[in-house]
């Protein structure tokens, strides 16, 4: 029987679209029949920022991007900014990037975690996922100061070295959630209504994904082993052991095992740099002016405020906790950069969703929504 | 008024004996005594005049800010703040603000978290036209409060007191949660000093 179809609107203020996206579907009856996706509420001209700014006053708009995993914005533009100018890193330097990268992808999917339950009706797994969150801000606390918003990595290595007390801390941290991941898995894995909801919901073929660009975990769980940790690594991922988590089957559920493993595979990293974190400097020396004596804050001189590198540009990317994320800066020789370009992993993924929920219901969009794990901040920019 | 010889001001009833001589409540008014509202009733302030409407304000206040629901409203960064402070570490629920409304017509409190870019000013402030009185809102964060580092953006709002009429600024980028527990705390106390008393001009 055909029956007309009602346009329906869905967010920008709406619980479970993470922010302010918004929906627009074509509903015949309660079957999705058409999806479109209305972003750009949350547009702040992030990437102009990038031109009116110096580059080093742009690492503060970069932490703003996806706001739930700040660390890995900071260094992937300053990463790039790094292989303009052609800036090289101590040792020390670069293991606590990556320490505080890792712990990042942590946090990342621990409120996506919450959140997905959240919108399935399970409020317990933010409770628990907030819980933990909360023991590493304090970690972040400690480094810089800063709970969501760090501006830590710098070029030429990183604002300040590991406070007294962090390793200890951070041992603990490793040895509970490594439990607490266990209690996750009792709580959600087996979990009847949760499998119900996400199952066989918002499949997506490997191909599919590769031809919508899609990255990171939200790719991963349909079958593709495509880690840029892995293919291109970086910093200093291929002296480390672990591996790039996957699953076969495309669905939410697989995108949110995906998660899982990955949170084990960060903490594996974690373990292994506390055990290996080499001594030295935190910051390249022979860039930039001597510290002032005195004052604690006196690393942060070591910048200079302004420096110029050569022309050129160049792309740069790293495997953030949503996928592939790339920085473009182009250089024209002046005190700041012609242009930056933000290719950011929550905005190419999203692209792939009405696609997924074709045929399905509005509940089962919420569920293959919230296992692409977007932030609003990244797709807006 | 004169009793046994002692003089007893019935505005300046001290409400901390009341609750050193608690027992079990056993009569009607022992039992809402209990809850407190006696307490609040009875309550005595140092406002002149109007001394009936401002018991009556007392009571209706004690109620509004004792459950202030929030809607939610996320915009941007402040919002990731906002679910750590509902979560059980800082818990707003101390303060019965835990229940977060889906639709601002269940709610009394907006809290504007984030960055308000020019396409998302009219919906803030259609969402706040759908609240319905009274309400309040809270400002968080440099961006609603200025444009804070996005001031010299082309697609901000420089400021959502620019739309809608803001109760409480909290500054921050993002606030740290124990600044948006001050911030709710102030919110509480300026409701406690709101009343249809004051609003009329009856207790000058």
């Amino acid at each position: 029987m055909e029956t007309e179809t009602l346009l329906l609107n869905m967010g920008p203020v709406h619980p479970s679209t993470h922010g302010v996206l918004r929906f627009k579907l074509r509903m015949d009856g309660e079957i999705i029949r058409d999806c479109q996706i209305v972003v750009g509420y949350l547009h702040r001209g992030t990437e102009k920022f990038g031109e009116m700014k110096t580059y080093l006053q742009f690492i503060p708009y970069t932490d703003r991007l996806d706001y739930i995993a700040a660390m890995p914005n900071n260094y992937a533009y300053v990463k790039a900014v790094e292989e303009l100018a052609g800036i090289e890193v101590p040792l020390r330097a670069e293991y606590i990037r990556v320490l505080v990268m890792e712990l990042n992808r942590i946090i990342n999917h621990l409120v996506m975690m919450g959140s997905l339950l959240l919108d399935l009706g399970g409020s317990t797994m933010i409770m628990y996922g907030f819980r933990e969150r909360e023991t590493a801000l304090q970690m972040y606390e400690m480094l810089c100061g800063a709970r969501m918003t760090f501006n830590y990595v710098k070029p030429g290595g990183v604002r300040e070295d590991l406070p007294e007390g962090f390793m200890p801390k951070l041992n603990e941290f490793i040895k509970d959630m490594e439990k607490r991941i266990v209690d996750y898995e009792e709580l959600v894995n087996g979990n009847e209504i949760f499998l119900m909801r996400t199952k066989n919901i918002g499949v997506i073929s490997a191909e599919e994904a590769i031809n919508y660009g899609m990255t990171g975990p939200s790719m991963r769980g349909s079958g593709v082993d495509y880690d840029i940790r892995k293919v291109e690594p970086y910093s200093i991922y291929s002296d480390l052991d672990f591996k790039a988590c996957m699953c076969r089957e495309g669905d939410s559920y697989a995108r949110y095992l995906v998660r899982v493993d990955e949170m084990r595979e960060s903490l594996h990293i974690l373990r292994q740099i506390a055990d290996t974190i080499p001594e030295g400097k935190t910051v390249n020396q022979r860039y930039g002016m001597a510290p002032n004596t005195g004052a604690p804050s006196s690393v942060m001189s070591y910048f200079p405020r302004i420096f110029t590198p050569a022309e050129g540009e160049v792309y740069s990317r790293i495997e953030a906790p949503k996928g592939e994320l790339g920085f473009f800066v182009a250089s024209d020789g002046t005190t700041k950069p012609y242009r930056v370009k933000i290719r950011s992993p929550s905005f190419c993924n999203l692209v792939a969703l009405p696609k997924m929920v074709l045929g399905l219901k509005i509940p089962d969009l919420i569920a293959a929504f919230g296992t692409i794990d977007i932030v609003l901040g990244d797709v807006d920019r | 008024m004169e009793k046994g010889g002692i003089r007893v001001d019935p505005v300046t009833i001290d409400t901390t004996k009341i609750r050193m001589t608690k027992r079990k409540p056993e009569t009607a008014l022992e039992k809402l005594e209990d809850t407190g509202l006696i307490n609040t009733l009875l309550a005595a302030k140092d406002r002149e005049g109007f001394i009936l409407l401002t018991t009556i304000d007392q009571a209706i206040n004690w109620g509004r800010l004792s459950s202030l629901w929030p809607v939610t409203s996320g915009l941007a960064c402040c919002a990731i703040e906002m679910m750590a402070v509902s979560m059980a570490h800082h818990d707003i629920a101390r303060f019965g603000m835990e229940v977060f409304r889906a639709s601002p017509r269940q709610a009394d409190l907006m809290f504007v978290a984030g960055t308000v870019t020019k396409r998302m000013a009219p919906r803030v402030k259609q969402l706040y036209e759908m609240m319905a009185e009274p309400k309040w809102v809270i400002s968080v964060g440099s961006c609603a409060n200025t444009g804070g580092p996005y001031h010299e953006s082309y697609c901000v709002l420089k400021g959502v007191d620019n739309i809608i009429p803001v109760d409480v600024y909290i500054p921050g980028c993002p606030p740290r949660p124990e600044a948006w527990l001050y911030g709710i705390i102030q919110l509480r106390q300026k409701i406690k000093n709101e009343g249809y008393g004051v609003k009329w001009g009856l207790n000058k």
